[in-house]
């Protein structure tokens, strides 16, 4: 028996939706939102696409709608991971209320 | 492909696996993401050592990655905890367009080299090119809206279930000729036609709404991917981008869930006709408004206090004066909790956020369920920027657009003070009749302003 390899990519696919929908099953109402954007800043990984496309053209055309893709692709996956540690890191707090002054930026407090 | 490379996706594919895992625990969160990050920056990695692909414009590949990095962290390092979500929704919008033109480049080669693709192929690309651009035009139109460079009320006009309808045919024939007789020309028409379609699902839906849209965008973007990947044949997209879309169309119903909304009805409720809110204009029946003063000695005297903080409360940028006045009761003997509803602010959990920035303590942060029961025991209920979430009517009123969603049942406490700038109504557009209640008294003002008159009230007391 040979394998089909479009039957290969369809298991490969309704496996990930398993699989997808159960690692998340019991998440709480609070990390909602930076579950929301760290699932944002996965789907990124179009960049890696977005590299392929645009590193395999002669034309220019398309090498520069490709460039295109790779810069929104790259602020997707890097602002998107950036962004949900940013939440993440005031979950994570350990340290007692004190007052200081409002760091906006959100550096290591 | 060579096969140490495909291994390497496939380690990165479990990396993001676990990712999501570590994501939906508290305390396994930041590392999650951090892994997510680390197998995402590998797999990209990847093409500049795969030496028979003989990658080509390295140079000008680089410089664009390093822009974007700039933009990105730029952009996710100086927004503000409160425009977060719209945040979100732009980093997501642009993904979705980033693989919308990766497949419009795969159908020029394809065309390129004569047109022979499988046809399942080319329905791929045509489903990438579609989606792509709703999610991107959707996403900007969401970010247009919470940052209210636009209205955050539905827009409606004559004729748009019309116009939705026949762009949809529109795309489907398109997708169709695409797979017929694939061309650039009917590649970048599905394209304009997605952007158009993305536009029209999200200007109907009210503000209210926005974020599980957001999160629906989310999916789509993931499945774009997902089907971006078969288009490549790259394993890693496939499996990357079907994690999101099944993660984040699940992710979506648990939200609408505990808005008490169906998807179905936050995207076409205003299209059907009457729009999913009220009204939304101020009534002039008659409250009871108290000034800083009063409303401090009712607290300074209670034994119990709860406080409810929305949205509002994040925008005047009141929650550090609050930390301050819990501070104060504390210190008096009060015993004071904050009750965060699951959807306070403009996302689920964005509330916690928000008070997590101002250093309030994690043990006063209380959920709905394990509050609930306490708010008939409090003598006084301090709403501050909140609305809905208190609004009895999502109980009482089988009619109203919030009816069945969860509240916190200030109306059970002795007194209830709201801080409010106006009577207007909250998000969703309904007027609250627990502000008319004889329990309830209003104080009326800019939340910073009162927030800080009350303290000092409180303190000379």
């Amino acid at each position: 028996m040979t394998l089909d390899t479009g039957v290969v990519w369809l298991t490969i696919f309704i496996l990930s939706v398993f699989v997808g929908i159960e690692v998340i099953s019991k998440v709480s109402s609070t990390l909602h939102t930076p579950l929301m954007s760290g699932a944002n800043a996965i789907h990124g990984i179009i960049l890696l696409g977005a590299i392929l496309v645009t590193g395999t053209t002669d034309n220019d055309l398309a090498l520069v709608v490709g460039l295109i893709a790779i810069v929104l692709a790259s602020v997707n996956m890097v602002g998107g991971f950036v962004v949900t540690d940013r939440m993440l890191q005031m979950f994570t707090r350990k340290k007692p209320a004190i007052a200081r002054k409002d760091d906006s930026t959100g550096g290591p407090a | 492909m060579p096969t140490w490379i495909q291994l390497v996706f496939l380690a990165c594919g479990v990396c993001f696996i676990l990712a999501l895992k570590g994501l939906s625990g508290p305390k396994t969160a930041r590392n999650g993401n951090l892994l997510g990050a680390a197998a995402a920056v590998v797999a990209c990695a990847m093409p500049f050592f795969w030496t028979d692909l003989h990658l080509q414009h390295v140079p000008l590949i680089l410089a664009a990655i390093a822009v974007g990095t700039v933009g990105g962290v730029y952009g996710a390092r100086t927004v503000q905890m409160t425009q977060m979500p719209q945040m979100v929704a732009l980093f997501n919008g642009v993904g979705g367009g980033a693989a919308a033109l990766v497949a419009l480049l795969e159908l020029h080669d394809i065309v390129e080299t004569g047109g022979d693709a499988p046809w399942f192929t080319l329905a791929a690309t045509a489903f990438t090119i579609a989606v792509g651009s709703i999610s991107f035009a959707g996403s900007i139109v969401t970010f247009a809206k919470l940052q209210e460079l636009m209205t955050s009320r539905p827009v409606v006009f004559a004729g748009l279930p019309v116009i939705f309808g026949g762009s949809l045919v529109a795309a489907l024939v398109l997708a169709v000729l695409l797979v017929n007789d694939p061309g650039m020309w009917v590649g970048i028409l599905l394209g304009l036609v997605g952007l158009l379609i993305g536009l029209l699902l999200v200007l109907p839906v009210g503000g209210a709404d926005v974020p599980i849209v957001i999160s629906l965008l989310n999916a789509f973007t993931g499945l774009t991917v997902a089907a971006g990947g078969y288009v490549l044949s790259n394993v890693l997209l496939l499996v990357a981008g079907t994690l999101v879309g099944a993660s984040g169309t699940f992710l979506t119903l648990l939200m609408a869930r505990a808005m008490g909304r169906s998807v179905a009805n936050i995207l076409f409720g205003a299209l059907k006709g009457g729009s999913t809110l009220g009204a939304g204009e101020a009534s002039d029946r008659p409250v009871r408004s108290v000034n800083p003063e009063d409303a401090a000695i009712m607290l300074a005297y209670a034994d119990r206090v709860i406080i409810v903080p929305g949205y509002g409360l994040a925008v005047a940028q009141a929650q550090h004066s609050l930390r301050e006045l819990v501070d104060v009761l504390d210190a008096r003997g009060a015993q004071v909790d904050y009750a965060i509803h699951p959807v306070a602010g403009r996302m689920p959990g964005h509330m916690n956020v928000l008070l997590a920035e101002a250093q309030v303590p994690y043990e006063q942060l209380r959920e709905m369920d394990q509050i609930n029961g306490d708010f008939k025991d409090a003598d006084v209920v301090l709403v501050v920027g909140a609305n809905d979430v208190v609004n009895p009517a999502a109980k009482s009123t089988p009619g109203a657009p919030i009816y069945g969603m969860p509240i916190l049942n200030a109306d059970e406490a002795r007194q209830i003070i709201f801080m409010k700038r106006s009577m207007r109504p909250g998000f969703a557009g309904i007027e609250n009749e627990l502000l008319f209640d004889e329990k309830t008294s209003l104080l009326f003002g800019d939340a910073k302003d009162s927030m800080g008159k009350l303290l000092n009230a409180v303190k000379a007391l």
